[in-house]
């Protein structure tokens, strides 16, 4: 090895997989080149990278340069900058530019796809990758410049392939496994998430908004993929009518024969199950009781928390009227606090073509934010700012009680002139006239 | 090394260009008892840690073995990952939105030889290459940012970090005995790509010292107004500085008491940079979650205001850590999330039951909503 990594070595024992040995291996994997690859980067990348790692563990500071501009022609995001502080140490990571590429949805793949990529990776980049970035993209990290092109070329031309979303635009949406394998899922969140991906393929890719834009898509409120907590506008399977029951299920959960909640809670002895107490007891709005031996629900105050269906998953089964509920406004705390996503539309239909959704909902909101919100303002802050109301009022969303945990506790109402009798103007003489100064 | 080109001409780049076509659809990377099946599936079950079924209407199943991994990985890893597909699954393989890698396989009986195979795969030093386990009451894989090994604003490592931690859970990846699923996220820093501020226990890269000032380069570098603006407590403002040879520079001044190290400035201003080798290191935050399921889903608290960083191994991070889910592990009730059991036993319990000193860090006294964490009734406990 080039550099030295006594502090990285350390990483190499416990049982976790270690990203070290990985790597270690891909340097000496490119030394070797069994395949004769005619490596369009330096050979030594992955050693470089390990060098400049161990410094910075050393340090405990980063080695990386504050961002730069680099991109493909035509699209203002997909591609990011990055430059080593110490190009003379570790030459072959002096450019070192992240790729996003879009993901499938679902993340699902096959092995002739990955080995695609692979070469396209080891010829043109450093052969190191994320599977996946935190937004959900397949990452390529590290290449140079006059690299990023062919690249480019070489997944939209041979493998039908685009780049995903950075910087001020829509970045790559991403959702659950949903319907594909799930029971769960009350719509197709690939279906959805891939529809509205080539619906707004403009905004991916040219930035034209205030700041980053996030749709993320979670099948049930048991939102696997966090969008309620990170996604500007998060679509949350739901459903309005019965939860199905198998009365005879129910019975062989209490009897012991089927294992509760999947049996996810098989590496310890929590005694019998008792429906009493995981179920019925643990229900937030307690609609759910036992008569005559059946499990009984009262759909109507039922709010699909989604407890009762995981820890019966044989017995219980979300409802047919399915559609999606939509929060806006998630983020995480930079700059003036963390934000939850907030409920916007209690239910709408998600079917193709899903106009009511395009244009009842992401479309007024965007061209919303795009007028009123400031350089790097999330939606988030800029309802925080302007009010839900506001948000009501470009929507033309009727105002339910649904979208609030409680009304509010001071009467300071902001009224509009129009939502009172006569109006604001008034004559101070004829006021006067009744009461003296 | 010779220049190969991939056919795209510099000197007319919209020639022949394909732009906007998005992701491959979704549903040519279906294996069949997943294509056959969609929208159809009936019931699941964990057989044991790291190994569902999913039984649909039709009477087919789908085994799904799961296991961890690094998500900083070469091609060479998947390239190993691609042969196993190859092997056991016909070619088909996903990852979670967890960083785990799964293989699904469509009879029981090709589960047993999945599971040896993954298992018997180690890299030389040792470790697992793909270690079976991550569900239902247990840890799984940790979601991470990038830290020292790409990104530019870190406070703390990524990969290194959650090596240590994942090696320190390891037993509780491949085991079901908590009480609920206990979800771990690691942010280098305040920008949090990802969701780690609704986690069960989050590790977060936090500065501790204002940005220098590089004053010769910082109007060269930087929009002042830009960075004047992007300080969400007004700390900075401009002013002019004297250069050593006596040149009047244009520049900002920081007024260190107002800041809360966020970090912003040095993202919208190069010529400001906060990383500190002493300054640096970890929050951690607990008790959040983002599933609705019987409580709403909540943020995640600090407990713990700062650990030094201690690369390579962070002893104290994982220590305390582990600290935090064995009271966990040992006190909850079933189905509890850690957020749920904090707010059941009480604040005050949490942090004699987890042995962690409570200081004057971690009370809010960021805006408005601070107040609403005071405690405004005499109910607590002794």
């Amino acid at each position: 090895m080039k550099h030295e990594t006594p502090l990285l070595d350390q990483l190499e024992s416990g049982p976790w997989p270690s990203f070290v040995s990985d790597l270690k291996q891909q340097a000496e994997k490119r030394a070797k080149n069994e395949e004769g690859i005619e490596f369009q980067i330096p050979q030594d990348v992955v050693e470089d990278i390990l060098g400049v790692l161990e410094l910075s563990f050393k340090d405990g500071e980063t080695h990386w340069k504050h961002g730069g501009i680099v991109g493909v022609f035509g699209y203002g995001g997909g591609v990011i900058g990055r430059y080593c502080d110490q190009p003379e140490k570790f030459p072959g990571v002096a450019h070192f530019h992240t790729m996003r590429v879009a993901q499938p949805g679902g993340k699902f793949y096959t092995s002739e796809y990955l080995r695609k990529i692979c070469k396209l990776w080891d010829l043109r980049g450093s052969g190191i990758t994320n599977m996946h970035g935190s937004t959900g993209d397949i990452i390529f990290l590290g290449t140079t410049t006059p690299q990023l092109e062919e690249v480019f070329y070489e997944l939209t031309h041979n493998m039908g392939q685009d780049l995903g979303g950075s910087g001020s635009n829509l970045r790559t949406p991403a959702d659950c496994i949903g319907e594909a394998r799930c029971e769960w899922s009350c719509y197709d969140t690939q279906a959805l998430c891939y529809d509205l991906t080539q619906e707004y393929q403009d905004e991916l890719h040219r930035p034209a908004f205030p700041y980053k834009f996030k749709f993320k898509f979670d099948g049930c409120p048991n939102c696997c993929v966090a969008s309620i907590a990170r996604a500007d506008l998060s679509f949350v399977g739901t459903w309005r009518d019965d939860i199905k029951i198998d009365q005879e299920a129910v019975q062989a959960y209490i009897g012991g024969e089927i294992p509760p909640n999947g049996g996810s809670h098989s590496g310890r002895d929590w005694g019998p199950f008792s429906i009493n107490k995981e179920v019925i007891n643990l229900c937030p709005t307690k609609c759910m009781w036992m008569e005559d031996g059946k499990l009984m629900i009262d759909s109507k105050e039922c709010t699909r928390c989604m407890h009762c269906i995981n820890v019966m998953p044989r017995a219980l089964r979300i409802g047919d009227d399915r559609g999606v509920s939509i929060l806006a406004g998630a983020k995480a705390p930079i700059l003036d606090g963390a934000q939850m996503g907030s409920l916007i539309v209690p239910f709408i239909k998600a079917e193709p073509p899903y106009t009511e959704i395009k244009e009842t909902v992401i479309e007024p909101i965007w061209d919303w934010w795009m007028e009123e919100g400031k350089n790097r303002e999330r939606l988030g802050e800029l309802m925080k700012r302007q009010g839900l109301q506001r948000l009501l009022e470009v929507t033309g969303f009727t105002p339910d009680p649904r979208m609030v945990q409680e009304p509010r506790s001071n009467p300071y109402i902001f009224w509009k002139e129009d939502e009172v009798d006569g109006g604001w103007e008034r004559d101070v003489d004829a006021f006067r006239e009744k009461h003296q100064r | 090394m010779a220049f190969i080109s991939s056919g795209y001409n510099p000197d007319k780049p919209m020639e022949d260009r394909i732009t906007d076509i998005g992701p491959i659809k979704y549903d040519k990377f279906y294996p069949p008892v997943i294509a056959n099946n969609k929208g159809k599936w009936l019931y699941h079950e964990i057989l044991k840690p790291g190994v569902l079924v999913h039984v649909a209407e039709s009477g087919d199943k789908v085994f799904t073995v799961r296991c961890g991994g690094a998500r900083l990985m070469s091609t060479g890893l998947i390239l190993e990952i691609c042969d196993i597909a190859d092997k056991h699954c016909d070619g088909y393989v996903r990852w979670t939105t967890r960083n785990n890698i799964e293989f699904m396989v469509d009879s029981e009986d090709k589960v047993e030889p999945l599971v040896q195979d993954l298992e018997s795969r180690t890299f030389p030093a040792g470790s697992y290459k793909f270690p079976v386990g991550g569900t239902g009451a247990g840890v799984t894989n940790i979601v991470h940012t990038q830290g020292w090994v790409h990104c530019h604003t870190p406070a703390t490592d990524a990969s290194g970090p959650v090596k240590a931690t994942m090696d320190a859970l390891f037993d509780d990846f491949k085991d079901h005995r908590l009480p609920a699923q206990l979800r771990v996220s690691l942010a280098c820093c305040l920008n949090m790509c990802g969701a780690v501020h609704c986690s069960d226990i989050a590790i977060l890269g936090y500065h501790r010292k204002p940005p220098m000032l590089d004053h010769e380069y910082l109007d060269k570098m930087c929009e002042i107004p830009l960075a004047i603006a992007a300080c969400p407590t007004a700390a900075i403002k401009p002013s002019k500085v004297e250069s050593a040879k006596g040149d009047q520079l244009k520049s900002v001044a920081v007024k260190n008491s107002r800041c809360m190290f966020c970090g912003n400035c040095y993202t919208m201003c190069p010529a400001m940079p906060l990383a500190d080798q002493e300054g640096d290191g970890i929050v951690l935050m607990a008790g959040g979650k983002v599933s609705n399921r019987i409580s709403a889903p909540k943020f995640s608290k600090v407990v713990v205001a700062f650990i030094p960083n201690e690369p390579p191994l962070w002893q104290n991070t994982t220590k305390t850590i582990k600290k935090i889910v064995e009271a966990y592990a040992k006190d909850a009730n079933k189905y509890e999330r850690v957020g749920e059991w904090a707010e059941r036993i009480g604040w005050e319990r949490f942090f004699e039951k987890c042995e962690l000193e409570f200081t004057h860090h971690l009370i809010d006294d960021f805006r408005d909503p601070a107040y609403y964490t005071w405690r405004q009734s005499t109910q607590f406990k002794f």
